[in-house]
């Protein structure tokens, strides 16, 4: 099982650097949704934080919240993800953002990887792409 | 309490597997559920032993409140809100296709279609349907969890010390 190792880290009374744990933002309005990606990233190591539209999320990064992975759905009230990940590329925030939708049209799908999106995925992610996410953030982290 | 000898209870135990494969070949044969439901049962383990039915059963109680919500809508004679409707559609689709439930999931495929004609009599047409195949849907899985939990307590009767 792929583990989700920490971007920085700190030294240990005994010298070995510790690894913080990763941290995943799970922003979807439906809760069975939330549920199963929850139990993925939480799977795959990471610390996990579930909002139910685009506005939660962004306050959260106004707040001074930050996260190693966003997961976001597209049609949410509220705010929606294409006008949630443009908002938070817009205050800078460079977290690598993965698009989830139910919409299977190519062109909807484009409209969202436009806002901002570093990778999109038809919902629920599976246990393999969300692997495959893991070894993105490791491979940037080195 | 069942009159039968503990050493029999355990010997259930694999017939009630048989049931559980059984009852979900022919809940995939008839298209009722499809690959999405055995991503959902991999994902369940000692650390989350009762994944599936917890999943399973907030998708219900998420899936009711559509139904009531869409059923309140096309209750009105004036009604005209049919972008609500979708989104509501949105989010049936959605978690149907989370848990594997490929029939209801079509049936909102279709009514979703029908909404977005404005067309009010196709849409309590699909409504029906929408209900009739939940309801199967619902019945199958509740059959399926309480088999799964007589197999859970069989597999503690014949393994007790293990348990």
């Amino acid at each position: 099982m792929v583990v989700g190792t920490g971007a920085s880290g700190s030294m240990a009374a005994d010298g070995v650097e510790e690894r913080k744990q990763m941290s995943a933002l799970i922003v979807d309005d439906n809760s069975v949704i939330q549920k199963i990606h929850k139990v993925i990233m939480t799977k795959l190591g990471f610390e996990t934080q579930v909002v139910d539209n685009g506005k939660m999320a962004v306050d959260l990064h106004t707040s001074g919240c930050s996260f190693d992975v966003i997961l976001m759905d597209m049609e949410m009230p509220v705010m929606n993800g294409i006008e949630a990940t443009k908002e938070l590329r817009a205050m800078g925030v460079e977290t690598m953002i993965v698009g989830v939708t139910a919409c299977s049209l190519e062109s909807e799908k484009q409209a969202f990887k436009e806002a901002g999106l570093n990778e999109c995925f038809v919902k629920p992610l599976n246990m393999e792409e969300a692997k495959s996410l893991v070894k993105k953030l490791n491979k940037e982290d080195n | 309490k069942t009159g039968l000898p503990l050493w029999l209870l355990g010997l259930g135990v694999d017939r009630l597997r048989a049931d559980m494969s059984r009852l979900l070949a022919l809940l995939f044969h008839q298209g009722v559920l499809d690959e999405q439901f055995l991503q959902l049962q991999q994902l369940q383990d000692e650390s989350c032993p009762n994944f599936v039915s917890e999943v399973v059963n907030i998708y219900f109680h998420e899936s009711e409140k559509l139904l009531r919500n869409l059923r309140g809508l096309l209750s009105d004679r004036e009604f005209s809100d049919y972008k609500k409707m979708g989104m509501h559609l949105n989010q049936f689709m959605g978690s149907s296709s989370s848990i594997g439930a490929k029939r209801v999931r079509n049936v909102c495929v279709a009514f979703r279609a029908a909404s977005e004609q404005n067309n009010r009599a196709g849409c309590l047409r699909a409504l029906e349907l929408l209900e009739h195949e939940y309801c199967y849907l619902k019945n199958k899985l509740h059959e399926f969890f309480q088999i799964e939990q007589q197999r859970v307590l069989a597999a503690v009767v014949r393994y007790p010390i293990q348990n």
